[in-house]
């Protein structure tokens, strides 16, 4: 187990020097920032100044060992238009993105996983159709055009839930959280939906093609031939072959959650770092995105090697194989 | 000996969207307490779907059509579900044919031994789990302890069998249906299986219907053989009748190919033809596209006649020891 | 017995392409969302015929008839069915050549992507060995991260642009066909006629165009409808954040973002008629691609 964990971490830390390089390098392609940070009227001493206190004077090779010899003390640059530490405005927009990607990511296990199961138990039932026309719908919507009906129908005509902000939040283990206030709960019920709204579809179809092929494994059909209740074939022999698949897939989808909650963040003005991204790509504040990039690198890579490790739990195996090695 | 389970006119249909498969088109035969009756036939013949057929364990788009199925005297072939799931796995059990397949791949041994028994008994788990372990012992599996706690990816392919036929056992079944047990398996685990099933219902008294594309293994271990052909049974008999002296030309043929030392030498025999598209079998004989003494009168459906000890379907079967 | 005097009826004989389009017809569902995307592509493709106003020609576009809701009639005389947005372009006619950009993104972006995903997943395939290795590891660390994520900071280092975002999305999804290619060609390899054309003496190439190119295909077309249903849905969502196409070509996810400030205030005719437009494109695409799954897919047939 501890050569699996060791061979996974260097394999992590090869991606994330590998992606250190593409997102700074390609980041300090776009457009020229001093434009955009120093105003119009200033002469030229200002200029070369900001360009100084920036670090944009020196070659692009150096900038970025400058950058890795700095991050390697976490330390990712200063927001050009905050002024901040980068990294610090990150991690302060970090529990609201998390707290939206959980709740997305419960959301769909609690919905996605019952419909599938059902679907795929009843293929040739009317309200299985029913389910799966609609997951293919869900993956249809695109994110953002929901979160506008989302709004439309609950905030703007109904008038039932607020459309913007994260509400009251309060401290929870040290954590500032809207799960914990009323008026907060509120204000995450539609942006969590919206979040999940494609993978409560992944996870019927998972569910369901899961549980398809299950049903016609011999071993189903040996487990029917011993005269099991159904409720025992389905919720022993099935789900727990199927759970192996849905957990690794949804596992790794909380990454693509947070990755995705930038458009979710951009129409619910959700203050999580998926927009403060949005706005630092839009204002060229490069520090910002960089850092950014090497935070969500980092979830990845991390959530990837927890889903592995669960992954090797659930199946026994893979545990056989790892022992074998 | 009183009959186990007696099957008449059975016929199991599949609807498909190319068309209707009679998989199973009226079939007859009895199995009795502590007999082994063997059921064989090419792949496609329709004698697993018999098997599963007995059980209720058919999926749509197939199901039962006619036909009547009685086990200890009473009519289970439009049994409910519920009854149904009594009797399977408790007095009447299944035997499947790969064992790397029958078992759930992520339960342990004793979940899926003790979940059979608490499926049809009231007894605490450690009674369940102990009658497992002896279970194991029975069927010749070494230091069953360890191995009830083992996954079935730890086992080898004849352990997994084995396994699986102590499960069969477990209950105490009436009958038990082994659909081709050991075609998965090498040879000498194949010979060592064999053995352990015969001797466990010699010892216990269940009947046994015995599965399989081989005539060879049937005629070492079968009291009674059934020769099924395109959904029906065109031969049944005596196992020393069928094999010493076949009358039906498809039976004939099936044993002129198995290789044998006397035979040493001379050319194998082999039925012309392939086998046949169960989606348009021929009116009549099935098997008469590929039967050398096929004549007119084989357009129509052969009855059931005695030749010998045997029941045929054949106008034109073979007289003794096979010869016309 | 009457079936036994009644002729039996000859086997069916079907090519498989027949076999296919018999089972794909069979999906009513199926058939319609054909039907509804082919319109959708032809009422693309005549926009500038059926269509009151050019979207693009400022001496057309009255700013004076901006916000006008559905049903109200332009100051050039026709009627705004779908109402204007907030520049005074009628909607009906922004939507249509909207699709034009937005449909035009996700093709060019798919096939180049299939293009270059389907060649480099036959050299994975064929060459093996550490190029193989090197080829799928990319491959694997690309999957890793969502094609949306890819994109975005593709766009986010690249700008603006329909060549900038086409190349963004080419990017993001290339990898998705070369793990299919690869998989398949490899499946294919292994399975005797490839033996045995090799054995035949068939160049490599030959083999590989021949006979492994088609076998690749089923699951190609597969992949392919999806992945640019999501193109087409993903386009939309950068425009939408303001990081797709600039104003100066409105794709719908350009309408659909220019319509979002007015829908707090009521007028919703902006922001969902373009949404809606958009939503049927993917949902036909993706419900056509969904059955083509299930009629191709050799494991599901019974």
């Amino acid at each position: 187990m501890s050569t699996f964990i060791i061979r996974r971490l260097l394999q992590a830390i090869l991606v994330m020097a590998l992606m250190s390089v593409i997102v700074f390098f390609g980041v300090n392609v776009i457009g020229d920032p001093v434009h955009m940070l120093v105003s119009p009227e200033a002469d030229q001493a200002e200029i070369e100044a900001a360009i100084r206190r920036l670090g944009l004077d020196k070659p692009i090779w150096e900038q970025y060992l400058l950058f890795v010899k700095n991050a390697m003390q976490g330390d990712l640059g200063k927001s050009f238009i905050f002024g901040e530490p980068a990294l610090k405005l990150i991690f302060h927009h970090m529990p609201a993105t998390l707290e939206l990607a959980f709740s997305a990511l419960f959301l769909a296990v609690l919905i996605g996983i019952p419909l599938g199961l059902f679907a795929g138990l009843n293929p040739d039932s009317p309200i299985s159709k029913g389910i799966m026309a609609g997951s293919i719908f869900g993956f249809s919507l695109p994110t953002f055009w929901v979160g506008l009906m989302l709004i439309l129908v609950f905030s703007v005509e109904l008038g039932w839930l607020p459309s913007t902000g994260r509400g009251e939040t309060r401290s929870v283990l040290g954590f500032e959280t809207s799960l914990a206030t009323v008026d907060g709960l509120k204000h995450i019920i539609l942006p969590a939906l919206n979040l999940a709204l494609l993978k409560i579809s992944l996870a019927v179809r998972l569910t369901r093609a899961g549980v398809r092929e299950a049903m016609g494994q011999d071993y189903v059909k040996f487990a029917r031939a011993k005269g099991l209740s159904t409720n025992r074939i389905i919720f022993v022999h099935v789900l727990k072959n199927i759970m192996i698949p849905v957990v690794t897939v949804m596992g790794l989808e909380l990454g693509s959650l947070i990755g995705f909650s930038v458009v979710t963040e951009k129409i619910f003005a959700w203050p999580g770092m998926g927009k403060l991204l949005i706005d630092a790509i839009l204002q060229l504040d490069r520090p910002v995105v960089v850092a950014y990039l090497m935070i969500i690198v980092v979830f990845f890579v991390l959530i990837n090697m927890i889903v592995d490790i669960l992954y090797s739990i659930l199946d026994p195996r893979v545990r056989l194989q790892d022992q074998g090695a | 000996m009183s009959a186990v389970l007696e099957v008449n006119g059975l016929k199991t249909h599949f609807f498909t969207r190319a068309g209707v498969v009679k998989a199973v088109d009226g079939v007859d035969f009895s199995v009795s307490s502590g007999e082994i009756m063997g059921l064989v036939g090419e792949s496609g013949s329709g004698k697993s779907i018999t098997g599963f057929s007995i059980l209720g364990l058919i999926d749509s788009p197939g199901r039962i059509v006619e036909g009547s199925v009685k086990f200890d005297g009473t009519e289970i072939a439009d049994a409910r579900e519920e009854a149904l799931k009594q009797l399977r796995g408790n007095r009447i059990a299944m035997i499947f044919q790969d064992p790397m397949m029958t078992l759930n791949p992520v339960l342990r041994i004793d979940t899926q031994m003790i979940e059979a028994i608490l499926a049809h008994e009231k007894i605490d788990r450690a009674t369940a789990r102990e009658r497992c372990r002896d279970a194991l012992g029975l069927v010749g599996i070494p230091s069953p302890e360890e191995r009830l706690n083992a996954y079935p990816h730890q086992l080898s392919g004849g352990m997994r069998q084995r396994v699986a036929i102590a499960i069969a056992f477990l209950n105490r079944p009436r009958l038990i249906i082994a659909d081709e047990p050991t075609t998965a398996l090498d040879v000498t685990i194949q010979a060592q299986i064999i053995h352990e099933a015969q001797k466990l219902t010699r010892q216990t008294g269940t009947a046994m219907i015995w599965i399989t594309h081989d005539l060879a293994v049937v005629a070492g271990l079968a009291d009674r053989i059934s020769v099924m052909y395109a959904g029906r049974i065109v031969e049944q008999g005596e196992t020393d009748d069928v094999i010493d002296r076949p009358r039906h030309p498809y039976t004939v043929g099936l044993l002129g190919s198995v290789p044998s030392a006397n035979k040493r030498g001379q050319r194998l025999y082999q039925i012309e033809g392939m086998t046949p598209n169960m989606l348009a079998l021929p009116q009549g004989c099935a098997f008469a596209p590929r039967c050398t003494r096929a004549s007119d009168e084989c357009k129509t459906a052969p009855p059931i006649q005695k030749s010998g000890g045997s029941r045929i379907r054949c106008f034109h079967p073979f007289g003794e020891g096979g010869r016309a | 017995m009457t079936d036994m005097t009644a002729a039996k009826p000859a086997v069916r004989v079907e090519t498989p392409f027949q076999r296919f389009r018999a089972e794909f017809f069979e999906s009513r569902i199926a058939t319609a969302a054909l039907i509804v995307f082919s319109s959708i592509v032809v009422l693309a493709l005549l926009a500038p015929w059926i269509t009151p106003q050019n979207p693009y020609d400022l001496g057309q576009v009255d700013v004076l008839d901006g916000r006008l809701p559905p049903g109200s009639e332009a100051f050039a005389g026709y009627t705004m069915w779908l109402g204007s947005d907030g520049s005074g372009r009628d909607l009906y006619s922004a939507i249509l050549y909207g699709l034009r950009i937005s449909l035009s993104v996700g093709v060019a972006s798919g096939i180049i992507a299939l293009a270059i995903g389907m060649m480099i997943g036959l050299i994975a395939a064929y060459m093996g060995g550490r190029i193989e290795a090197v080829i799928m590891r990319l491959v694997d660390l690309q999957l890793s991260f969502p094609a949306s994520l890819v994109a975005l900071m593709l766009v986010a280092i690249l700008g603006k642009g329909v060549d900038k975002i086409i190349l963004a999305l080419v990017v993001a999804q290339w990898a998705y066909y070369a793990r299919t290619v690869r998989g398949t060609a490899l499946v294919e390899r292994r399975k005797e006629y490839v033996e045995a054309a090799q054995c035949l003496g068939l160049s490599q190439t030959q083999v590989v165009f021949r006979h492994i190119l088609p076998n690749c295909l089923a699951p190609l077309i597969v992949v392919g409808t999806v992945q640019t249903a999501h193109a087409i849905s993903l386009e939309a969502t950068l425009s939408f954040l303001g990081v797709g196409l600039p104003q100066t070509q409105p794709s719908l996810g350009v309408l659909i973002a220019n319509g979002f400030e007015y829908l707090l205030s009521g007028r919703y005719w902006i922001s969902v008629f373009p949404g809606l437009a958009l939503l049927t494109t993917v949902m036909s695409i993706n419900l056509v691609g969904d059955h083509l799954r299930d009629v191709l897919n050799p494991r599901l047939k019974k």
